[in-house]
């Protein structure tokens, strides 16, 4: 018997609490809304641990020294995931020295929030749906990059030029491959 | 008892926590993915039907499986192309012939773009075709009984990927080659290529009754890939794009030497143009070989018939048929929306799409606007057919679906995610990630005037973590979104079979009431049907012996067979002589060489066994029929060649 009133009393404490949690809703809402937010942007190919795979061309980006202002780049765009996809990509990847050769303030102008979308069209330039070695790029004139521009490929002393660009080394991932170049790549529409 | 009440209150505090979620999501209708009111959206209960059926191609199974939605479950796996051992389609005697080729018996083929029949532009929900992509064959399936009735090879052609689409009164279904070929096939260097291979559209007219399947006539156009393709519709019915893309007709490294041009084309088909020059004579009829294999309900067996020449057409001598539409970058998906306006090109190394307009095509065809000519095909000019584009929605976009609403769903690959922009204005609407790499993307009723909408299906090609592991090897998972609203909302992510490209779904009302429960008995025409106990037999010619057998819950007749040699040849033809909706009984012998027989009530269908040992053998059920169903078993005795057991049977008595 006592049971039952106790009983009663729970469940009383729980309508209670049912109705002030609806009086509340908006709070509700917002908190998770939030949430939600949060989940998509960490969840993706990019967030799935795998020990045993090929490293993907973004986790050898930032897993270099020498590529921080890329990774920045690349996270301040929210392009995570477009690295990790099947592919085949190929990422012209600059050093932070390349970054530095810039003009002054460039790189902290498009860090800036409001310039997300400028910054993704440079990064974009930067890849091309595609997995050629060093040696091969010499047999292409140009190369369609995923912003939707053209980069120029030359050949000068027998090495491929990639719009103005010296390849310093090439790293092959899980998805395509990385090629380390020494200048920054502008697209002709910036 | 302490411990019993702190465990309540535990239990309905979370309890309350839960229902307090699911009023709030409820009343504000701002649910996420994790709100409990999803859950409700994709839930049938159970004994009760989903809204919608989906045909989802099994892609390198090639078979097709039947799934519901809203709830993702997955009903029957239809064998098309594959020899499938759960029902012995491809190894009885009567299904073999489905899977007849000119090249001979092919046990297995790789489906891709099933669609739904149509009249009037609006979905019918008679028949379903697919395409079989190496062997290019189109395939029917009758949605009545759901099973695979009529196959037609398609020849001059290669990789059968821009396929199977219909016409919107089934008028045609039609199927475009990927690869290029020497036409007629012959042994030339691959290096002389250019000029030399053709590609061949074939339109395959489906006879309004019963639609039976025949190539009234190919296209023989220039040596491109052609991709896919998709019918007009409306204003543009009687005219078919395909996109096409190595216009630079290489035939080595691809991936290189195929994406030099800036711009590929959708090729305009004006099919009622070159039907009408095929019908006062046109064209030639060409030397080919090919097979048409026909499956008949009555008779329960296919009969493959190979036919030996088609109707080839020269796009370059019907002025005014075929016209080709520059469109950017190796385009992949070709669609066209509900009104038969716009014509969408996805170029997948491009970062925008192409919509072209079908009107501005007409005005600058009118104009003999054309900017040069490949083959003696006109070529428009971009700006003239261009009606817009979307602006960078996203990486690698793929395929295009619409809702009947004046929107369009693309899928990006790259970017591995469904972007919902506007038709005329162009604006991005809405983007919503999927899991993870999208191909195609499915809307009920697509491929029509009148898409159905309320949901919209992505089929992935990589899985990876979505669910429990299972080895290196793992279903491709699709998700499905509630597209009702302004925003699209994921609701479910469910497991499909084999690779689905591409999916057909629509309302399930008109299929469902037409649904077949049984093969009605008396109609039974096959030869060696056994319609009851007493037309049993055994007969022997020469090394072959025919078993007429007969099942019911729950024995075989006859269920004890004697004087079977070594190098005898058995065939038992089973029929299953019960008229009760879901009864089949199933067949198997021991050492038995091929699959066994699944036989549906009033069916008969035949194995065949050639014994290679001595013995006396038992066969028995293989479906858990009926209370008795382990009760259900026989033998066969099995005596050396130049044995002098005498032919005989038995069921209830014993062979003397």
């Amino acid at each position: 018997m006592k049971l039952i009133k106790n009983l009663f009393l729970v469940f009383a404490i729980a309508v209670f609490f049912c109705s002030c949690k609806d009086a509340n809703k908006d709070v509700t809402t917002t908190s998770s809304e939030v949430n939600t937010e949060a989940l998509s942007k960490e969840s993706g190919q990019a967030f799935i641990k795998d020990d045993l795979g090929k490293p993907t061309v973004l986790s050898i980006a930032i897993g270099s020294k020498d590529h921080t202002t890329l990774v920045a780049a690349v996270q301040a765009a929210s392009l995570e995931n477009a690295l990790v996809n099947a592919g085949p990509l190929m990422v012209f990847a600059p050093t932070n020295e390349a970054f530095v050769a810039l003009p002054e303030g460039t790189v902290e102008n498009l860090l800036k929030p409001e310039n997300k979308n400028a910054l993704a069209n440079i990064l974009k330039y930067h890849v091309t749906p595609g997995n050629y070695s060093k040696d091969f790029l010499k047999k292409f004139k140009k190369l369609g990059q995923a912003n939707n521009d053209y980069v120029k490929i030359e050949v000068v002393d027998g090495e491929p030029i990639i719009g103005g660009a010296k390849i310093l080394a090439s790293i092959k991932a899980g998805n395509g491959i990385v090629h380390v170049i020494d200048k920054v790549l502008l697209p002709p529409s910036e | 008892m302490k411990k019993i009440l702190t465990s309540i209150i535990a239990i309905v505090t979370v309890l309350t926590a839960f229902t307090s979620c699911t009023n709030s999501g409820k009343t504000n209708g701002k649910s996420g993915a994790l709100s409990s009111n999803v859950a409700e959206k994709v839930y049938v209960a159970p004994g009760e039907h989903d809204e919608f059926y989906a045909f989802i191609s099994g892609g390198y199974s090639g078979n097709l499986t039947v799934y519901g939605l809203p709830s993702g479950r997955m009903f029957k796996e239809i064998p098309v192309f594959s020899q499938f051992p759960t029902s012995g389609y491809g190894y009885s005697e009567e299904t073999k012939p489905m899977l007849n080729t000119s090249h001979g018996f092919i046990p297995w083929g790789d489906s891709h773009h099933p669609d739904i029949s149509q009249t009037a532009g609006e979905i019918d929900g008679r028949f379903i075709f697919i395409n079989e992509n190496n062997t290019p064959r189109i395939a029917k399936i009758d949605l009545k009984t759901f099973e695979t009735t009529e196959i037609i090879e398609v020849p001059n052609s290669a990789g059968n990927h821009s396929s199977s689409f219909v016409t919107e009164n089934t008028e045609y279904v039609v199927a475009g080659t990927r690869f290029s070929v020497p036409i007629p096939q012959r042994d030339m260097p691959i290096k002389e290529y250019k000029g030399n291979f053709q590609g061949a559209l074939s339109f395959i007219s489906v006879a309004p009754e019963t639609g039976n399947m025949d190539i009234k006539f190919q296209v023989l156009m220039p040596g491109f890939n052609y991709d896919l393709s998709h019918p007009g519709r409306g204003k543009s019915h009687g005219w078919f794009f395909f996109t096409t893309y190595n216009t630079e007709e290489a035939s080595t490294l691809l991936e290189v030497n195929a994406s030099q041009n800036d711009k590929d084309f959708i090729a305009a088909v004006n099919w009622k143009k070159i039907e009408e020059y095929v019908n006062n004579g046109g064209g030639t009829m060409m030397p080919a070989d090919y097979a048409h294999n026909v499956y008949d309900e009555h008779t329960h067996t296919a009969t493959s018939t190979m036919k030996k020449e088609v109707r080839v057409v020269n796009p370059a001598e019907v002025p005014g048929a075929v016209f080709f539409l520059p469109t950017p970058k190796s385009p992949h998906g070709c669609d066209v929306d509900p009104s038969g306006e716009y014509i969408v090109g996805n170029g997948k190394l491009s970062a925008n799409l192409t919509v072209h307009s079908f009107t501005k095509m007409l005005a600058a065809i009118e104009g003999e606007k054309f900017d040069g000519e490949a083959y003696g095909i006109p070529i428009l000019k971009f700006e003239d057919v261009l009606a817009g584009s979307v602006e960078q929605p996203g990486l690698g976009p793929l395929h295009t679906e619409f809702d009947g609403q004046g929107n369009a769903y693309t899928t990006f690959f790259i970017s591995s995610e469904v972007v919902k922009w506007k038709l005329g204005t162009w604006e991005v609407i809405d983007r919503k990630p999927t899991y993870y790499s999208v191909g195609h993307l499915t809307i009920p009723g697509g491929n029509s005037r009148k898409p159905q909408g309320k949901y919209m299906f992505a089929m992935n090609k990589i899985t990876k973590d979505r669910y429990l592991p299972t080895g290196p090897e793992m279903e491709h998972s699709a998700q499905l979104y509630d597209i009702s609203g302004e925003k699209m909302e994921l609701l479910l992510d469910f497991p499909t079979h084999g690779e689905p490209h591409y999916a057909a779904a629509m309302r399930a009302d008109l299929i469902k009431k037409r649904s077949q429960k049984i093969y009605n008995l008396e109609d039974n025409k096959h030869p060696y049907a056994a319609k009851s106990d007493s037309e049993t037999k055994v007969v022997r010619k020469g090394n072959e012996v025919h078993i007429y057998m007969t099942t019911i819950r729950s024995h075989f007749s006859p269920d004890n067979i004697e004087g079977i040699k070594l190098g005898d040849k058995v065939y038992f033809h089973v029929t299953n002589l019960e008229q009760d909706f879901d009864v089949p009984h199933g067949f198997a012998v021991l050492g038995q060489n091929t699959s066994e027989l699944l036989i549906m009530p009033g069916q008969t269908k035949t194995s065949v066994w050639e014994p290679t040992k001595v013995g006396v053998w038992p066969f028995y059920c293989t479906d858990f029929c009926s209370a008795l169903h382990q009760e259900m078993q026989g033998y066969i005795r099995v005596s050396p060649a130049n044995a002098a057991t005498p032919l005989k049977w038995s069921m209830g008595e014993d062979i003397e």
